[in-house]
This record gives C-alpha cells, sequence and structure tokens, in this order.
C-alpha cells in the first residue's frame, strides 16, 4: 500500500483550548463594562486605582462593594451555571435542544419560588427564613422536582432517556398548573412581585444571595470537568460509552445531581432567565465542537461574559430604569435559536 | 483463555429469548455466530458483552464479567454495536480517538490514523461523521475499537473484538478488507466473535461456528462441521444445499438450491 502524504488533522480540541483564553478576556472586559456603567459613574481608572490598593471616596466605594461587584459576581455565577447546565444536559440526553427547563428544574423552582410570594405571608411559620424563603423555596422546588423524576425515569438502576423526558413534560406541566392555581389566589402586590421574578433579574444581588447559591453553584460546576469524558461517550449511546469503560449509570446521576443544583441555586437568585443555557453551548459547538472536554469550561467562561453584558445592556438601555434581564437574553437568544436551526436543520440531523 | 458463556438465559416479558446457551471461543480463532432473525444472535453478543440483564455466567479470561469494572471491561475487550447513532457533529477523527482514551493500550499519537488507514479511511480525519455513508460510519466505529484494543494480548491473556455484523453494511470490496482485519487480528493471538448474517462470508471469515436457532444453540464447531444442509435445514427451515469452491476448497452455500421463489 502506498504510504500517504500525512494531511493535516485539524484539531478542534487546541483550538478550544486557544478560544478559553480569548474567552477569558471577553469577561475581564465585560466585567470591566459592567463595574464602570451605571447611574453613578465610576471611571474605568478608578477601578483600577482599587484593584492596586489605593483608597476610594465612600460614595465609590458604596457603588462598587455594594451594588455593582455583588451584581457582577451573581452575574458571572448564574450565566456559568445556567450554560454549563444546559451542555452537560445536552450531553446526558444526546439531543441539542435539551435544557433543563426541558425536565421540569426551572419549573419546580418556578412553583417553590410562586408558592412562597404567594403563600409565604399567610404560613406564619415560615416567616424566619425572612428574605431568604423566595430563593430558597426555588431551590428546594428545583431539587424535589429532578429527584421525583429521577424516581420516575429510573428502573433497576438504569435510566431511560425517553421516560425522563416525558416524565419531565408531565412534571413541568403539573408544576405549571399548580403555578397557575397559586397566581389566581394571589394579590395585587403579589402578582407584581411574581411578574418580576418571572422575568428574571440580577437587581436584587447582596452579598447574602452570593453567599447561598455561591458554594452550591461553585461545587456543581467543579463536578463537571469529571462528567466530560463520560459526556463524550454517550454520544455514541449508553451501550457503547459502557463498552469504552465508562460507568454511564454514575455518569449520568452525576450529571443530573449537578444540573439540579446549579438550574436551582441559580434560578433561585435571579429567577427564569432564558436561553443562555441553550445558546452558549451551541455556538461553542459551531466553534470548536462538541467534545466535553473543552465545551464545559468555555460554556462556563461564556455563560458569564454574556450574562454580564446582558446584565449591563439591561441596566443602561433605558436608563435610570432598569429592564429585566430575562428579556434581554430572550431578545438576543431567540433570534441566534433559531439561526441555528435554520442552518442546520437540512444538514447534520439537529 | 477464552469466552465463554456458561448456561445463558434470557426472557423479555414472556418471551424466552436464550434457553441455556453454552457458549466458547477461543483465542486465536475467528467465532462466527450464525442464524435465522429472531434467533437470538445479537442478543446473546449483548449477554457476552454485558449489555443486557441476563442468568448464567460471562467469563472473559476466566474473570466473571459481572464482577467487572467497565474500565476494566474496556481494556480486554472492545465492542462494535450493529449501528451507531452519533448525537453531534463529532470529526471522524475525534471518534476514532475516543477509543483510544478508553482502552489501555499506549497511547500512540498515530494510533487513529493507522486504524483508519487500515479499515480504508485514510484521509477521512477531519470530516463529520453524520455526513458519511452507513458503511463509512461502520467502518469508523471499527476503527475506533480497533484503537481501543489495538494490541491483540495483553497482560491477562487475548483481547477481544466482538461485533455485531461488522461487515452486513459494506460494499464487497471493504468486506472483504473488514474480514481480513478479523483474521489478522485473531492471527496474532487476539480472540474475535462476531455476529455474521452472510453463510458464505462466514465461511471464509470464520474457524469456529456456532449456529442459533429459536433461542438454542443447535450446532457449534469448526466450519467445515457446522455447515452442513442438516443443520441449516433445521436452522433456516429451507433446503440449502453446501458445495465445496473449485478452487480454494473452501465451502459455499448457493440460495438458488432452496428451489424457485414463489
Amino acid at each position: 500500500m502506498a504510504r500517504q502524504p500525512q494531511a493535516a488533522i485539524t484539531d478542534r480540541l487546541q483550538r478550544a483550548r486557544q478560544l478559553h483564553l480569548g474567552l477569558w478576556l471577553l469577561l475581564g472586559c465585560a466585567a470591566l463594562l459592567s463595574l464602570s456603567s451605571g447611574a453613578s459613574a465610576v471611571s474605568i481608572d478608578t477601578i483600577f486605582a482599587a484593584l492596586s490598593g489605593q483608597a476610594l471616596s465612600p460614595m465609590e466605594e458604596v457603588v462598587l462593594y455594594s451594588i455593582r461587584l455583588p451584581r457582577l459576581v451573581l452575574g458571572i455565577l448564574v450565566g456559568a451555571a445556567l450554560a454549563v447546565s444546559g451542555a452537560v444536559m445536552q450531553g446526558l440526553f444526546r439531543n441539542p435542544l435539551a435544557d433543563p427547563g426541558l425536565v421540569g428544574v426551572s419549573a419546580g423552582a418556578g412553583l417553590g419560588a410562586v408558592a412562597a410570594i404567594v403563600l409565604g405571608g399567610s404560613v406564619a411559620w415560615l416567616g424566619f427564613a425572612g428574605i431568604y424563603l423566595v430563593p430558597l423555596a426555588a431551590f428546594f422546588g428545583g431539587w424535589g422536582s429532578t429527584m421525583l423524576l429521577y424516581q420516575v425515569a429510573t428502573w433497576h438502576g438504569r435510566t431511560s432517556v425517553a421516560t425522563m423526558l416525558l416524565a419531565g413534560i408531565a412534571l413541568g406541566a403539573l408544576a405549571g398548573a399548580a403555578s397557575g392555581i397559586l397566581v389566581y389566589m394571589a394579590d395585587d402586590a403579589q402578582l407584581r412581585d411574581l411578574t418580576f421574578w418571572g422575568l428574571g433579574s440580577l437587581a436584587g444581588a447582596t452579598w447574602a444571595k452570593i453567599a447561598a447559591a455561591g458554594p452550591i453553584i461553585v461545587i456543581a460546576l467543579l463536578a463537571t470537568p469529571f462528567l466530560a469524558r463520560g459526556l463524550n461517550g454517550l454520544a455514541l449511546g449508553e451501550a457503547a460509552a459502557h463498552h469504552m469503560g465508562i460507568p454511564v449509570q454514575r455518569v449520568k446521576s452525576a450529571a443530573i445531581l449537578s444540573v439540579a443544583a446549579a438550574t436551582g441555586a441559580a434560578v433561585a437568585v435571579s429567577g427564569g432567565i432564558g436561553f443562555v443555557g441553550i445558546v452558549v453551548p451551541h455556538l461553542l459547538r459551531l466553534a470548536t465542537g462538541p467534545d466535553h472536554r473543552m465545551l464545559l469550561p468555555n460554556a462556563a467562561v461564556l455563560g458569564a461574559a454574556l450574562l454580564v453584558l446582558a446584565d449591563l445592556i439591561s441596566r443602561v438601555v433605558i436608563a435610570p430604569a432598569e429592564l429585566p434581564i430575562g428579556i434581554v437574553t430572550a431578545i438576543l437568544g431567540a433570534p441566534v435559536f433559531l439561526w441555528i436551526l435554520l442552518r442546520r436543520r437540512g444538514g447534520m440531523g439537529l | 483463555m477464552s469466552l465463554r458463556g456458561e448456561n445463558i438465559s434470557l426472557s423479555l416479558g414472556k418471551a424466552q429469548i436464550l434457553r441455556q446457551v453454552q457458549f466458547e471461543a477461543q483465542p486465536g480463532k475467528v467465532t462466527a455466530i450464525v442464524g435465522p432473525n429472531g434467533s437470538g444472535k445479537t442478543t446473546l453478543l449483548r449477554a457476552l458483552t454485558g449489555e443486557v440483564p441476563f442468568q448464567g455466567t460471562v467469563r472473559l479470561n476466566g474473570q466473571d464479567t459481572a464482577r467487572m469494572k467497565p474500565w476494566e471491561l474496556a481494556a480486554e475487550r472492545a465492542v462494535l454495536p450493529q449501528n451507531t447513532v452519533l448525537a453531534f457533529p463529532f470529526t471522524v477523527i475525534e471518534v476514532v480517538r475516543m477509543g483510544l482514551m478508553a482502552g489501555l493500550s499506549s497511547e500512540v499519537e498515530t494510533l487513529p490514523s493507522r486504524a483508519l488507514a487500515a479499515v480504508g479511511l485514510q484521509g477521512y480525519e477531519n470530516r463529520f461523521c453524520q455526513e458519511l455513508s452507513g458503511g463509512e460510519q461502520q467502518r469508523v466505529q471499527l476503527a475506533r475499537i480497533l484503537v481501543q484494543v489495538w494490541e491483540p494480548t495483553g497482560p491477562n491473556g487475548a483481547r477481544w473484538l466482538l461485533l455485531d455484523e461488522p461487515v452486513s453494511a459494506l460494499d464487497i470490496g471493504h468486506q472483504l478488507t473488514v474480514m481480513g482485519l478479523m483474521r489478522a487480528y485473531a492471527r496474532r493471538g487476539g480472540g474475535v466473535v462476531a455476529v455474521m448474517h452472510d453463510l458464505n462470508l462466514t465461511a471464509m471469515a470464520a474457524d469456529h461456528m456456532v449456529v442459533m436457532a429459536r433461542g438454542q444453540m443447535i450446532a457449534q464447531g469448526p466450519v467445515s462441521d457446522v455447515l452442513t444442509d442438516q443443520v441449516l435445514h433445521q436452522a433456516y427451515g429451507c433446503a440449502l444445499r453446501v458445495n465445496t469452491a473449485p478452487q480454494s476448497g473452501g465451502v459455499f452455500v448457493l440460495p438458488q438450491s432452496a428451489g424457485k421463489v414463489a
């Protein structure tokens, strides 16, 4: 056999590593922009001065450390959590359109939040939870619905993806119906709260919220690199992944847990912010391929950068008023999503 | 050192798919599992690979596979499924490289390209798997599992290729290529078990043959002993006649011998 000249093999993993550095740069720029923009002017020079340890005026200190920095940190956490959860869920379900919203995690979290807003005042013994009530209820709602879903879809130690998707639709509908009943019971003030929560916002960012959601999100994100190889194998099917030496059940359980934790915590502190979990992994797959070893870390950084930028837009576009961030991500994300669908529908069996 | 299935039984609901099958394959030989549609040959392979729950014991080089971890199994045997549906747009080289990280063969960077050349796909590295034809995709998967157990023998004895209809989607030229690979792997000390559809290709490629019918093993042994008019009639329920090819001396089966169609 004649020896063929070695063709240049495109190494998309290498490209993805280079992209990773670029994404950190993007996140850095987004962070600086976010810290320096808003109702009161804090110049980028001032931020660098603060970074190098110089004292700030009391006014600047309050704006930076109590308002903008917690908001930035929360945006980074939530953006990374939503994007990585989307990527993991898509890998698990072997479907680029799967999303935590699809399997009822978000619906369950929503039911928790709605219940807390509508019933919170009337159930006296819940009062001690104070301002944590809505975030906590949303987190437990998301977590509970995932656990219930897992019980329904797992039989003799095996999780059927089809059953899980269908059960997720049913549970999501049930949670939506229950939320609807609660909305009927709500008074006008509660309805305003509900609307605001449902649209999603980072406006309520505080260090306390970060302390509540941050550790959960960080732990969930740190667990995902260990899933990357397993998710790559699952792209060939569960049996093939097993034959390749991947402990399939363990990978699936870990993926479900990390998604439930990250999404639940993110929805709890920011409400329903859509499209990050679907658009970010899609863009990255187009750019550098579906290898989860770099897709997951890149999704974390791009998701964070995207949400920080979306938050920035939501703050400046109708200043001094503020647009809920869910509207911004939907306006930016939905057309991108449709464009991806149209581009791919003939081709690769999306 | 062998691949043994002891008293393999398997039921799905009320239907019994496998009844008390005693299977044995030796390294250094190509073992073919043949039988009519629904005879349980693919299910037998799935039991041997641990893909489906079953009653009985499967021993891989003496070890009970039920007690082995997935990665221990992966180091000793690779499995080619009948067809693989890829969920995301991976390129050919990315899929073949997955075999590299699954198995324990020393991580040689050139191995994936060599495996692709072996299955007749050199130059396909950057193509998207989902854009290839069915036969090409099947050969990409074959390259992946070749990479997984590249060396036919390892510290625990022979390594194994378990193949579910490895040639049925291929054209005649590539059927011969792939059967050549199977024979070469066995000649170098590895074990090869393949579910086969085509009796003539089986007669060419296999040393040992297992005939399944209605969930039971009705014959096993060297091809020349098993491939007889009587066994084929018992398995397929039609009067096939086995002949000997004039030059090679191998046996062949002509469907024409079964008489007119309708």
